[in-house]
């Protein structure tokens, strides 16, 4: 696993887990992959350089669910339309809750996308998804604190301590907000790479609490969480793979 | 004993739903007109519904209920639990469209004194039908005002002659995955079980249903006829009945066999008693922004808790 913390945070942004993979250029410690030159190439992919402003374009593409469920709920409610259907407060509330799992599983594929398909560029966006799962995370909590229970604090402090899946939906939810706040370069400057890399270790078990808050709240049909957990089970299982697989020993040694 | 066996295929099957969908549909138009212009129509409508039920449904219990506005047509066809037609709220609306509800036998078989496989027809045929506006509680913690309409469940049960040891009623839904395509997955234990006690069922508000809106039933809502009891959880009523039966052990019914924990038998509405994952105590009328009380047996206290004087609530959920 060691290697997959290596490298400074630079610009490419590392978000939720390690850091940059792009950021190759200060020496890798354990790298000793045969023609290093030709890795690095592969892994700048030179071929392809993504135009200045994709960021903006993946920043506005992630805020549209936000930008639609809002209207959505304005309109159904003022204009008497139906985009949530016949109970809009509860549709909003599992749309911003599923969106928030939603980005969480980007944010968890962009490691082995960069790894997979070698392509370094990619990296950047880890940080980019992390932050709209919290945001989305945020959203969620908030359609259910003010619309839902309407601010009843006394029912809110009820619902996480006696109710399970929200303690665990709440546990989730408040694990992610040591990791947006040092999501910054600044942060991982000054945390240094090995705790930072290890405190963004958490999302892992923000995914996996996050996905049994699901699971436990469906009533009776567990066909949605289930294609999550695939997903959160491919994402996570590649990683332990990677770390303690039958390989690993091996790639520690000659890749980065 | 009198076995009544349907003709596979009967000419003009349902003369009586025509027939009262035909003289209600002017009724139906002018309410519906009224219902635009808002509450005046909503309180004529449960007026009249007050006229003939015995029962005083609809009225106030604590202010709330006074001008009971119905919930629009659309939303109570189109945000259904009905899981034979899929889990979401709006399957029962989409997979439901090539239902075909007709032609329709209901058997009526256990501890009664007329056993017999009833074509729908001769089932309704000896009832008056009428308008009953109730307010539906769901377990999930939604609510609608729902202008249903059909007969009181008392009166069938009196014509079909329970006999003395006979305690329960069970209804059964349709099993039938070919035309039911949630049925095909095992989310429930199919088909689809529900009972109440005897003396829930002889209760003036339990109702046996065939319409909603001045219509007949649509599919999504439990075509061609299922029940009502107002002042239990939704989950309680069984829809697309083709069997009835007396009985003198409880009966296992499907949502307690799926989960004990969450639902029982009785499934009252009652505000003081959580669901394990979430509370009761209120509830979202569809269509309201703010949520609203619930209110003990969904606001039919007073008609219905004498079945449960000395019970405990808690334990009989």
């Amino acid at each position: 696993m060691s290697n997959e913390v290596s490298g400074r945070a630079g610009g490419a942004g590392g978000a939720v887990e390690a850091s940059a993979e792009r950021d190759a250029g200060a020496p890798p410690e354990t790298n000793v992959a045969p023609p290093p030159p030709k890795a690095r190439h592969l892994k700048r992919a030179p071929g392809f350089k993504p135009p200045r402003w994709l960021p903006t374009l993946v920043f506005c593409v992630s805020l549209l669910p936000f930008l639609y469920v809002v209207g959505a709920i304005a309109s159904d409610f003022f204009q008497g339309t139906r985009y949530l259907g016949s109970n809009p407060i509860k549709e909003a509330e599992h749309f911003t809750g599923k969106w928030a799992l939603k980005f969480l599983a980007l944010s968890l594929a962009v490691t082995p996308a960069v790894r997979l398909l070698r392509q370094g560029w990619l990296i950047r966006y880890r940080r980019t998804f992390g932050l709209f799962a919290f945001f989305y995370a945020c959203t969620h909590l908030t359609v259910y604190a003010v619309l839902d229970v309407e601010l009843t604090w006394s029912d809110m402090i009820e619902d996480v301590a006696k109710r399970l899946y929200i303690t665990i939906g709440m546990t989730a939810l408040v694990l992610l907000i040591p990791l947006a706040v040092t999501s910054t370069k600044g942060w991982i400057r000054r945390m240094g790479n090995k705790r930072w890399n290890a405190l963004h270790r958490l999302v892992y078990v923000s995914a996996v609490l996050g996905l049994i808050h699901y699971w436990m709240s469906v009533k009776k049909d567990i066909t949605e969480p289930a294609l999550f957990g695939l997903a959160f089970a491919l994402l996570l299982g590649w990683r332990a793979w990677r770390a303690w697989g039958p390989s690993s020993n091996q790639r520690d040694s000659t890749s980065a | 004993m009198l076995i009544r066996v349907t003709p596979e295929h009967p000419i003009r099957s349902s003369e009586i739903t025509s027939e009262f969908d035909y003289e209600n549909r002017r009724q139906f138009l002018k309410e519906a007109g009224l219902l635009g212009l808002g509450v005046a129509g909503m309180a004529l409508l449960s007026k009249g519904a007050q006229g003939q039920g015995s029962t005083q449904q609809g009225t106030s219990i604590n202010g709330a209920e006074l001008k009971p506005e119905l919930t629009p047509w659309e939303d109570v066809t189109s945000y259904n639990n009905f899981y034979e037609f899929g889990t979401s709220k709006d399957d029962p609306a989409d997979n439901a469209k090539e239902f075909k509800a007709r032609p329709w036998t209901v058997k009526v078989e256990g501890m009664v004194a007329k056993p017999a496989t009833y074509a729908l027809d001769d089932l309704l045929k000896p009832h008056k039908l009428e308008e009953r506006i109730y307010r539906h509680r769901c377990v999930e913690a939604w609510s609608m005002v729902v202008p249903w309409l059909g007969f009181p469940m008392a009166d069938f049960v009196k014509r079909m002659e329970p006999t003395s040891s006979a305690k329960y009623i069970e209804f059964t839904t349709l099993l039938d995955p070919k035309r039911m395509p949630g049925q095909r997955s095992a989310v429930l234990d199919w088909p689809y079980v529900e009972a109440l006690r005897l003396d829930e069922a002889m209760n003036p508000l339990a109702f046996m249903t065939v319409g909603v809106y001045g219509k007949m039933l649509p599919n999504q809502n439990g075509a061609p006829i299922r029940h009502v009891v107002p002042w239990k959880y939704g989950f309680k009523g069984c829809k697309s009945i083709v069997s009835v039966k007396f009985t003198d052990k409880a009966p296992r019914t499907a949502w307690n066999v799926s989960n004990p924990g969450e639902y029982g038998f009785y499934g009252n509405v009652n505000p003081t008693v959580d669901h394990p994952r979430w509370s009761q105590a209120k509830e979202r009328r569809i269509g309201e922004f703010r949520k609203r009380d619930t209110l003990m047996f969904n606001g039919y206290a007073q008609q219905v808790s004498s079945l449960y004087s000395g019970m405990d609530l808690r334990k009989f959920y």
